[in-house]
């Protein structure tokens, strides 16, 4: 009945998992008390859970990131203190607990708290930024979300329940086989990223439908907004690499579930296919992360200096650049795995070769800046610490390409400093900035100044001293993933991490406070005019929080900067532009169709992980009804009256009205 | 902010000479390390002209064109320049072409397999990777040790690697490249110690729960302490015959050192050819691993 479930299964001898997860019910618990006590159920089901509101569902994305953020942040404490105290002893986590800690950490990071919270900005931000009303598909956007929640839930609930993957983020066959780790680690790891995988592949596809088919009249390719065309060339990398992932891992299920030979070590399977088939989908995704925040820094760049972004063209060559040469450089993964030397040549240049793109587009930034009036809020902070420091991983990332430097540095602390210096610097430095920069779009109310700073000091410091030791102790040879070690000469390196990461937390603590205090703050706080930032792109053009249909009238692009030019055109004439001619809106209606899908892929998920084949029947047929049952709706949107829209705009209306009047006449015209 | 630069310096500056004094990468001991880490540092200097005025450059835009500086001049219409786009494409392009000429000749110089240029015969030894524990196999000599190597200092030593079971790779920071070991497969390397000392060696592909447990040293000995200690080896310890083989693949965590005095012939072709087997998993196994240690440890 219940297959490989039993009471075995939760780690009563583990007091850190056990107690964790005490914890995150009892907080689950509260919340939900609270939530039903206070009559909020109606509330969040209308508004938030069954909303197909690109914006809504992008909030969303954000929190759950952001709550998984929290997750692997905790997981990264435990390693580094696991190693500060594990120098000649065996440190608090045994190695079973130790290599599911690490490799939690890397699979919660990438996927759980990276990509949910870039797919949640770009869910906010692009329709704005096209002047659309919503995205393609919005029921399978909210779709999207929904698995993603799955996912990082399985994930979760792998923390009792049975175990987590000890293999490391990627699990390498035939360690992964069922021959060395029979246990349902590895089953869970599968499960959370099949599924999580398909709506990840569907946000593709999305977002891709989205720019490609649905942009405001006159907003040509060349005049979509930088963010855009980073979200459209990451969008595209999904859709291409995505089945890889998926693909390569169903094969490793089939050898896990059904006896099949594709990587073990027997009956001519090749664990080397699997180490190409992965990266052939890694490498692209590390582009997927970081391309939407290179576009985030090009519009805080460009925003915060009151320039256009400079040489935009260039940038979208760039962008494309990287997007197709991300394709052809996955094997400087294994450089040590005994491929030739011209195969790992041709590898090590196209990797190499990648760094003149991201070269273009930090020079592009620095002559943004060149010119400008540089206003120093939160988010050019990041945007300015990250140029510094992306520069420095960008080049030790090219060391790495290098075959002869890699056959010293592979898999050492060395690479993990790197590529947390490019995905800290470059994606998290990148979210920090965009949440703190769309935030006011989204709620209102600007996030407090002086947190923001705190944070990002913090987190800047932080990052120096946790990861530069760790270079210099990847010098010295120390590899990754050691539960304990006895080495001398790398125990002050791991230490010095070890202070790393405590600032780290207290700049988390610092980002937590930021909100709270924003929170408390919001009246003094508030963005009565839509624009807290003298932005550039149509997002600003609407009001704080945009209304559900976002435009009342879609906007006439063109050129480059649409809301510039706007503005400019108010400020010479002194007043707004005539009020359009309101119409009534089509938008479409909330569907309950993400989540109820979503609850029974969990259902199915893990009664796959625990070979509880009848619920597996249950949950596969449950969800096949739910989408027969979507597919017959008969109604699919609902109209919103002129008259509506005509209130909420000439209320937007009336606020720039006030700006104009309050700044305007008392300056010279830009 | 403005402080950064000289700070990040300084601190690299450190933290390289740091490096550079004491038994790690960059401190090599033999040709093969010694040519990785002339490479490495070659590469970081050629990276470093364009990327420390890079750096230099936006701190000095940032802080210049700081909005209350009233001296800078405010140009918004400067958006384009075809001469910096040429600059700013071509540079980097030159500098990755440059560094591809490293990448291309050093790929093909210090491929791992490549075997040393020298007059005498390498010392052979054949490597399995065990859960968790590393089988030196001198076929020459016909002896084996568990978890340490000692090789002749000043003669070349050729590598064959496999794995029994799962992943692993071979790695002494001071002295060689790394290379994977993998189960069905024979990788090689080569890696001579200039001079006598004792060296580091580790797994660098995390294998499972006694990963951390397979460091080993390597002992890099005068050519006739070398003689001396293979006649001592030949004198005790067990004999490595598949039974022995066969017992020592169970999976064991932290195993210490210890010696064969015999082996049986062809006994690493017998691995990597798969005549026997691929190393077992856990004995039994919901989470924690029946994992056990060798008797006579």
């Amino acid at each position: 009945m219940l297959g490989k479930l039993g009471w075995d299964a939760i780690p009563w001898d583990q007091p850190i998992p056990l107690i964790a997860g005490a914890v995150v019910l009892a907080i689950l618990l509260a919340v939900l008390a609270w939530v039903v006590i206070k009559g909020h159920v109606p509330y969040l089901w209308h508004e938030w859970i069954t909303s197909v509101d690109h914006k809504r569902i992008g909030v969303m994305y954000v929190l759950l990131g952001l709550v998984m953020l929290v997750r692997g942040f905790i997981d990264a404490v435990m390693i580094r203190s696991q190693q500060a105290l594990a120098f000649h002893a065996a440190g608090y986590l045994p190695p079973e607990h130790f290599n599911q800690v690490f490799s939690a950490h890397g699979t919660i990071m990438i996927f759980f708290a990276a990509m949910p919270l870039v797919i949640g900005l770009m869910n906010f931000v692009v329709p704005l930024q096209l002047g659309v009303r919503d995205v393609a598909f919005p029921t399978l956007n909210s779709t999207s979300f929904w698995l993603t929640a799955t996912g990082a839930l399985l994930v979760n609930i792998s923390l009792v329940v049975g175990e987590f993957a000890r293999t490391g983020w990627l699990p390498y066959p035939p360690l992964s086989e069922t021959t060395y780790l029979p246990g349902v680690g590895v089953d869970y790891y599968l499960w959370s990223l099949l599924i999580s995988g398909v709506g990840t592949l569907m946000t593709g596809i999305n977002f891709v439908t989205t720019i490609l088919k649905i942009r405001a009249p006159g907003m040509s390719y060349l005049r979509m907004p930088m963010f855009t065309w980073t979200a459209l060339a990451s969008n595209l990398l999904i859709i291409a690499a995505f089945p890889i992932l998926t693909a390569t891992l169903v094969m490793l299920t089939l050898d896990r579930y059904l006896g099949f030979h594709f990587f073990t070590n027997e009956a001519g399977g090749n664990m080397m296919m699997f180490i190409n088939l992965i990266w052939a989908w890694g490498h692209p995704e590390v582009y997927i992360l970081v391309l939407p925040a290179f576009g985030i820094f090009s519009e805080v760049v460009s925003t915060f200096s009151g320039k256009p972004l400079f040489g935009y063209r260039s940038m979208v060559a760039a962008t494309l650049f990287i997007c197709i040469v991300s394709y052809m450089v996955w094997l400087h993964h294994f450089f040590t795995m005994g491929a030739g030397p011209t195969v790992n040549a041709v590898f090590g240049i196209s990797t190499s070769i990648i760094a003149v793109g991201t070269g273009v587009k930090i020079y592009n930034w620095m002559f943004t800046m060149y010119g400008g009036r540089i206003r120093y809020a939160t988010p050019m902070m990041w945007s300015v610490g990250f140029i510094v420091t992306f520069t420095i991983g960008g080049m030790t990332g090219v060391l790495l390409a290098v075959p002869p430097a890699d056959f010293q540095l592979h898999n050492s602390l060395f690479l993990v400093a790197h590529f947390h210096n490019v995905i800290i610097a470059g994606v998290v430095f990148g979210v920090f900035a965009g949440l703190t920069y769309w935030f006011p779009k989204a709620f209102g109310f600007r996030l407090h100044e002086g947190w923001g700073q705190a944070a990002f000091w913090l987190g800047l410091i932080g990052f120096y001293v946790t990861f530069m030791p760790l270079y210099v102790a990847g010098l010295l040879g120390m590899t990754r993933r050691l539960q304990h070690y006895d080495v001398a000469i790398w125990r002050p390196w791991v230490l010095a991490a070890g202070v790393g990461i405590v600032i780290l937390a207290a700049g988390a603590a610092a980002q937590v406070m930021q909100l709270l205090v924003s929170i408390r703050r919001r009246e003094e706080l508030r963005d009565e005019t839509g624009d807290p930032w003298n932005g550039r792109s149509l997002e600003w053009a609407t009001a704080s929080p945009p209304p559900a249909f976002n435009f009342a009238v879609l906007p006439n692009v063109q050129g480059e900067e649409p809301y510039w030019d706007i503005k400019r055109r108010a400020i010479e004439s002194q007043q707004l532009a005539p009020e359009p001619q309101y119409q009534p809106i089509e938008m479409p209606r909330n569907s309950p169709t993400g989540f109820i899908t979503a609850f029974f892929t969990t259902i199915t998920g893990f009664a796959l992980i625990w070979h509880m084949w009848w619920l597996v029947g249950v949950g596969l047929a449950a969800a096949y009804a739910v989408f027969v049952w979507f597919a017959w709706r008969d109604v699919e949107d609902y109209v919103i009256p002129a008259d509506e829209v005509a209130q909420a705009d000439r209320e937007r209306r009336r606020a720039r009205d006030a700006w104009l009047e309050a700044n305007v006449r008392t300056r010279e015209p830009a | 902010m403005r402080k950064r630069p000289g700070a990040l310096a300084g601190v690299a500056a450190a933290a390289l000479s740091l490096a550079a004094c004491s038994g790690g990468v960059l401190d090599p001991q033999g040709p093969i390390a010694a040519h990785d880490s002339k490479i490495l540092l070659n590469a970081v200097g050629i990276m470093l002209v364009i990327v420390v005025p890079t750096i230099v450059g936006t701190f000095v835009f940032a802080w210049w064109f700081r909005a209350s500086n009233a001296r800078a001049r405010y140009q918004p219409e400067f958006v384009y320049s075809g001469e910096i786009e040429l600059l700013v494409w071509s540079i980097p392009l030159l500098i990755i072409l440059f560094l591809g000429g490293v990448i291309w000749i050093g790929s093909h110089e210090l491929d791992p397999f490549k075997p040393l240029e020298a007059q005498e015969k390498p010392v052979e030894i054949q490597v399995v990777s065990l859960d968790w524990k590393w089988l030196f196999i001198y076929p020459d000599q016909g002896i084996a040790s568990v978890n340490e190597l000692t090789v002749p200092a000043g003669t070349p030593v050729h590598f064959s690697i496999t794995s029994a079971s799962v992943m692993n790779m071979f790695f002494v920071p001071q002295l060689s490249s790394m290379i994977a070991a993998m189960n069905g497969m024979v990788t090689q390397l080569a890696l001579k110690a200039d001079n006598p000392g004792d060296f580091f060696g580790l797994s660098t592909q995390f294998s499972g729960d006694g990963f951390p447990g397979m460091g080993f040293t390597l002992h890099a000995v005068p050519a006739e302490a070398f003689a001396q200690w293979v006649d001592g080896v030949k004198q005790t310890g067990p004999t490595l015959d598949r039974a022995a083989y066969l017992s020592l693949a169970q999976q064991s965590l932290n195993v210490k050192p210890f010696t064969y005095r015999a082996i049986e012939p062809n006994l690493f072709q017998a691995i990597t050819t798969q005549q026997i087997p691929p190393g077992p998993g856990p004995a039994a196994g919901r989470a924690s691993p029946a994992v056990h240690s060798r008797p006579g440890d």
